[in-house]
């Protein structure tokens, strides 16, 4: 508490006392800033400022002069009288045509009074013109620090509202008292059967199975709080949650198993960053720990080797970026891929950019060109392990990472004969020996004075024939031992054999370096730095403890928003990989704040914090529009009901395997990448043994291949999230080439089959088989209308002359795959 | 409740009875169940398709389409005006301009096959748009906004105007770019989900492979899963009825739920789309003369086949059809080298288009527009490129009622900020949706209990480019 408290102080002093002579004495000053300026950075500046580049109605009020010349409507408020400032008459609502903020609540009493005190104390003000001076001044950056997320969380009170027979639990207070502010009504429990369903969907990805079912209906027709507890900790202890909540992680992580942009190379061992994630899930390892193992797993000690290993496959994360493979400035290249893990580990983990400052200050966030490039500094330190071979395509080889040897380690990847590693290493000989006389031509040419030029042009070609042909014999044989054997490997990082700091680099560009900048973690958003990095390390273990510090304001809010949004559709803060100043403000911060303090004091349990979300009656509620609720608050955002939410591609995928019966629940070893070389995704259509849809297995979704630019069918189809970027929520889109895929891909009609026959075997009369088959896909019998409906579509006439038995299986089979394209069975209510 | 009256009842209820400026126009008799049909203009069109080819990236404007003779005088000295150009290096244009066409216009040498129809371009040269970044400026320039989701320049079009044939979508897009803010630059957000682009066109390969293959995509159809071989088109109707008639079911039981309406109309449409689309995507009926015009058959040609698409969408009566550059035009570094190849990626293929929809008579009433998210700094931080500047840029439109051989507005002498006739995003919006016949203050839509439009609180129509 200490600690904070004078982090407050800090911050809050004004940054340059000098000031103060002019604009009034210390203590006045100091009100400004604490009760002042904050409120105008968060409020105004958004349309007064010169940082949004707006001035609405010729305003601005980010800086004295500004404030006091005012804007359209004359001075914006005169220092000393309350009462002819306009400022203080806008925030007051006192004149309906001048309401500030426009189209926000009014601030709160104590602010006005605060404004108020200030203009009657002569409005003192030590903010200079920015203008002119084209920078900002490390003032705004004192102000930007006062935005919301970047104050460390306060230990809120859970509230007591007026309704007393509704709140289960501390987050059901919060959304309540909420409701009742709003004057809005929290809607009834949704019935069984949804519950049902919607919680299994949303902790495993799956439909509920037929025993699951029954267990549960038994039970919660008498106890149904007990009901729905043991389901749900039935749920997270199965493999099941694993496999789902995964996913959701390597959508943060921007996962894939090919490099993407110009050359979009495939990445054979990256699924073993994806098994891992899945296990870490599983077995509900701290998320503090979870961080650390991925941003320093190699730095961490290991007591065995099988810890070694999955400790060494968790920095994967740091290496499956997306790289420029093309580039043949090594500084540059570096220079990126640096660039990029700073990136996605900000914007996953802490929900903003640290990378936007690499060529200016950051524009919004109070992040500076030194902070970035004293980080940058760290991950330069680190050598990162890709693994791509060098070929006409790519100029940047990246070796893997070679992983102890454990008893029963699977190795799917690409074996060969030993035959054929004989053949490549005396092709390498080959090689050399080309290159060494090519040499000697070179030189003998140079000795005998012949014309450089031509010479040298055919040197060249030679040398890059050479280069290009050696680059994908050597990536060949570091992955296979001697007897051609798969090696095990992964992708991942490793401390750099030369630790350095990087310049800071004049607007991000390397032919300009400046100063260097030392590694360090920087001091900003409240957390002390861990101090300067040691000389022999990257730093990024420092880096790890940094960004898992208890009193760090962004992580574990990030992460509580994250999970939050993946059950409600939508996050308490909506821009759910943005908290800087350029996103949403939090729709219930309190209950924010208690999720994020509740997550860390139950030692960072994933599974602790979801069934604390699920278990709550805000979860509970049914889905029904209410006419009311909605004309208030349409989009949802006070809870007043549960979002009707569509399933996702993965599990729209896996629930359709799982009707028809073919769903194969154990785990895919390896994936469809990892059986290839090293090799151009664009070419991956020629290769006829792969499906066209690339999909062809009845694993669940989750292993599906993730190559950037070629996701199978069903996933580029359903909003599957854009494996190059960090993505806390997915699109939701409704376009007809989804209905195109539901009505005529091979994948579905194949599953309308497999379902068809099921039904036909199980049971004998229509009535039955209309029953078995609703139930595997809607988890419910059908309604009289739905049954009428359905027994009319069969009992239509089959063609003059067909086969009766052949018509019969057509048309259940027809009838099966409506069910699995229906509203019904893609809706989550 | 048969087909009709429930159409009216829940789609048109929540979605389309919604936009109350054009449904007081029109009868509910001559409204049809797909939501596209096509609806009257606020005041007569003067364009009823768009073309709208993106070049992401930031064209250079200084090096294209805005020549500035005091940037070319002080080509190399140091900057004295603008607010992060004082004390950088002014560059001239790193290749010439050049006069075209009876109107004497003066555009980069670089695109001579767009400068045949410089009587026919509007230059605007006085953009511009409110961050410098790529991603945001892109998703601006689609949408209006880069904070908020929200409906896309085609979304809000198809919404207006409906489209002329229901058996295709209103809004498609090609290739577009998976970055930059994504499927939201041809999203639908909250306006009814059958105004969203289709993405159409194969996976690309990369440039060494299609060089070798002499084949710029992956095998496969264009558009998957557009037919199914094993089902009459009956069974398939009957089939496409039952679901209906459950989903229907499931909005009796419950109304209220836009996203379900969104599935039967997307169904109702992909059934329509097997009859039309395989033809339109068919380019066998095409002459080998208008195939070399595009530079069909010609190495890398994805883009000059996506610009003959465009065309035959148009033609089939798509509203609104984007196309993104092949290349990106972000040229921080050796801009000297990479503007011409870059130009030549587009050059030859634009110029057939218009070519081709001038000889067909469809230029009059097809809107093509041509430009990026924003421009480049008449200053060179580096030796050899040019910086984001989002303060001042160019793009240019041609057809559909817009003034030919002209330039509009200006910026400052160097080409840095946008001081003449200055046009931000949202008027260049209003302009293009008055072009189609909507007044950008009336087409709204009420989300919420509030009132969206694509200009926000702004816009206004450039009434000088007007024809």
């Amino acid at each position: 508490m200490k600690r904070q408290f004078l982090l407050i102080g800090a911050i809050l002093l004004p940054p340059c006392l000098s000031t103060a002579a002019e604009t009034g004495d210390p203590a006045r000053l100091v009100h400004f800033e604490s009760r002042i300026r904050p409120v105008l950075a968060e409020s105004c500046y958004e349309c007064h400022s010169v940082e949004s580049g707006k001035a609405k109605g010729g305003l601005r009020l980010d800086d004295r002069e500004a404030v006091l010349r005012g804007g359209d409507s004359g001075p914006a408020l005169v220092p000393g009288k309350p009462g002819e400032s306009l400022l203080l008459s806008a925030i007051r609502h006192s004149d309906p045509d001048l309401e500030m903020p426009p189209r926000k609540a009014r601030l709160s009493e104590a602010i006005l009074k605060d404004f108020e005190q200030w203009i009657a104390d002569g409005a003192p003000d030590p903010r200079e013109s920015a203008n002119g001076k084209g920078g900002r001044t490390g003032d705004d950056f004192v102000s930007r620090r006062q935005h919301w997320s970047f104050r460390a969380p306060h230990a809120p009170k859970p509230p007591e509202p007026r309704r007393t027979d509704w709140a289960l639990g501390a987050i059901d207070r919060f959304v309540l008292s909420e409701l009742e502010k709003n004057g809005l009504e929290p809607s009834p429990d949704a019935d069984l059967a949804t519950l049902l369903r919607r919680i299994s969907f949303d902790l495993t990805g799956l439909p509920p199975t037929p025993e699951q079912t029954r267990a549960f209906t038994a039970e919660a027709k008498t106890h149904p709080d007990t009901a729905i507890r043991k389901l749900v900790d039935t749920l997270l202890a199965s493999p099941a949650f694993g496999q789902r909540w995964a996913r959701h992680w390597l959508d943060v992580v921007r996962y894939a198993e090919s490099n993407g942009k110009e050359a979009n190379l495939t990445y054979p061992h990256a699924w073993r960053y994806r098994d891992y994630v899945i296990d870490a899930f599983d077995r509900d390892v701290p998320y503090d720990r979870f961080l650390i193992e991925q941003i320093a797993g190699d730095l961490l000690p290991a007591a065995n080797d099988a810890e070694r290993a999955r400790l060494l496959i968790a920095t994967g994360a740091l290496a499956f970026g997306p790289k420029g493979l093309t580039e043949f400035n090594a500084k540059q290249f570096a220079a990126d891929v640096a660039d990029e893990q700073l990136d996605a580990l900000s914007r996953g983990v802490l929900a903003i950019s640290l990378a936007c400052a690499r060529c200016h200050d950051h524009k919004a966030d109070p992040v500076t060109m030194t902070d970035y490039y004293a980080l940058i500094g760290i991950f330069k330190s680190t050598e990162t392990r890709f693994g791509t071979w060098v070929d006409s395509e790519n100029n940047n080889g990246g070796k893997l990472i070679r992983l102890p040897d454990i008893p029963g380690q699977e190795t799917p990847n690409k074996a060969l004969s030993k035959e054929e590693v004989e053949k490549l290493n005396a092709r390498l000989a080959q090689l050399a020996a080309e290159e060494k006389a090519a040499q000697q031509r070179s030189e003998q040419a140079r000795r005998e004075g012949r014309d450089a030029q031509i010479d040298f042009n055919k040197a060249l070609g030679e040398a890059l024939r050479i280069y290009w042909t050696r680059g994908p014999i050597v990536g060949k044989l570091e992955t296979v031992d001697n007897e051609g054997r798969a090696l095990p490997l992964c992708m991942g990082v490793l401390e750099a054999g030369k630790m350095v700091n990087s310049p800071r680099y004049e607007r991000g560009e390397i032919s300009h370096p400046g100063e260097t900048v030392p590694r360090a973690i920087p001091a900003i958003f409240g957390i002390p730095s861990e101090g300067p990095v040691p000389e022999n390390t990257s730093g990024r273990l420092q880096l790890a403890k940094w960004i898992t510090d208890p009193q760090h304001p962004l992580t574990a809010r990030v992460f509580a928003n994250r999970a939050w949004t993946q059950l409600f559709g939508a996050g308490l803060v909506e821009t759910v990989d943005d908290f800087g100043r350029t996103g949403a403000t939090p729709s219930h911060p309190e209950l924010l704040d208690y999720l994020a303090q509740r997550f860390v004091e139950n030692g960072w349990s994933v599974k602790t914090l979801l069934r604390e979300i699920v278990l709550s009656r805000t979860y509970r509620q049914a889905s029904t529009h209410r006419e009311e609720a909605f004309a208030k608050d349409p989009d949802n955002r006070l809870l007043w009901r549960f979002s009707k939410r569509r399933l996702d591609a993965e599990a729209l995928r896996d629930a359709m395997l799982s009707a028809s019966g073919e769903l194969d629940l154990s785990p895919r070893s390896g994936s469809l990448v990892s059986e290839l070389d090293s090799q151009s995704v664009g070419m991956i259509g020629f290769n006829k043994k792969i499906p066209a849809d690339l999909d062809g297995s009845f694993h669940r979704s989750v292993y599906l291949p993730v190559m950037r630019d070629q996701l199978p069918d069903v996933l580029r189809q359903f909003d599957f999230a854009e494996p190059s970027l960090v993505t806390g929520k997915r699109d939701v889109t409704n376009v007809p080439p989804q209905a195109l895929y539901l009505m005529n891909s091979d994948f579905v009609k194949a599953r309308a089959a497999a379902l068809a026959k099921r039904v036909l075997q199980e049971a004998t009369t229509d009535r039955e088989r209309l029953l078995l088959a609703s139930q595997r896909c809607l988890n419910r019998a059908p309604d009289e209308e739905e049954e009428r409906l359905l027994h009319a579509y069969l009992a239509e006439p089959f063609p003059k002359g067909a086969d009766a038995a052949q018509e019969t299986e057509k048309r259940w089979q027809d009838l099966c795959q409506i069910l699995l394209a229906s509203a019904d069975f893609r809706m989550l209510d | 409740m048969n087909r009709r009256s429930f159409l009216e009842h829940s789609a048109l209820g929540a979605g389309w009875l919604a936009f109350s400026a054009l449904a007081a126009k029109r009868s509910l008799a001559s409204v049809n169940a797909s939501g596209l049909a096509p609806r009257d203009p606020h005041f007569p069109a003067r364009a009823r398709h768009v073309i709208f080819l993106t070049m992401r990236g930031g064209p250079s404007h200084v090096d294209l389409l805005d020549e500035k003779p005091e940037l070319i005088k002080h080509s190399g000295k140091t900057s004295t005006t603008g607010r992060d150009a004082v004390g950088a290096k002014l560059l001239g244009p790193v290749h010439p301009f050049a006069s075209y066409g009876k109107s004497g216009l003066r555009l980069t040498s670089l695109l001579p096959k767009i400068g045949a129809h410089a009587d026919d371009l509007c230059v605007l040269n006085s953009l511009h748009t409110d961050v410098p970044n790529h991603s945001p400026a892109f998703v601006q320039m689609h949408t209006g906004s880069f904070q908020f989701v929200r409906p896309s320049l085609g979304a809000w079009s198809v919404y207006g105007l409906g489209s002329e044939n229901e058996n295709l979508p209103g809004f498609v897009t090609l290739n577009p770019p998976a970055g930059d803010g994504g499927a939201r630059n041809y999203g639908s957000a909250f306006l009814p989900s059958v105004c969203q682009g289709t993405r159409l066109g194969g996976g690309q390969l990369p440039g060494l492979y299609a060089a070798f293959l002499k084949q710029q995509e992956a095998p496969g159809p264009p558009m998957k899963n557009i037919s199914n071989p094993d089902r009459s088109t009956n069974e398939q109707r009957r089939q496409l009825d039952l679901l209906r008639r459950l989903n229907e079911r499931r909005l009796a039981r419950e109304p209220n739920q836009p996203e379900v309406e969104g599935m039967i109309e997307s169904f109702e449409l992909a059934f329509r789309m097997q009859s039309e689309v395989p033809g339109v995507l068919e380019m066998k009926e095409e002459t080998p003369e208008t195939l070399a015009l595009y530079g069909i058959g010609k190495g890398e040609d994805l883009f000059a086949r996506q610009c003959l698409l465009a065309r035959r969408l148009i033609e089939a009566g798509v509203r609104f059809v984007e196309i993104a550059s092949p290349e990106g035009w972000d040229h921080h570094t050796l801009i000297s080298q990479n503007l011409p190849k870059v130009c030549g990626s587009v050059d030859t293929a634009v110029g057939a288009l218009l070519t081709d929809l001038k000889r067909r008579g469809l230029l009059q009433d097809t809107l093509v527009i041509w430009g990026g998210e924003f421009g480049r700094t008449p200053y060179a931080p580096g030796l050899d490129g040019r910086d984001h500047n989002h303060k001042g840029f160019s793009l240019w439109m041609a057809g559909g009622g817009v003034k030919g051989g002209i330039r509009y507005g200006a910026t400052d002498e160097i080409g840095y900020e946008a001081v003449e006739q200055p046009m931000h995003i949202r008027d260049w919006h209003a302009t293009v949706l008055h072009l189609l016949g909507l007044d950008h203050k009336r087409l709204t839509y009420n989300y919420g209990g509030r009132n969206f439009r694509l200009t926000e609180t702004g816009g206004e129509v450039a009434k000088g480019i007007l024809a």
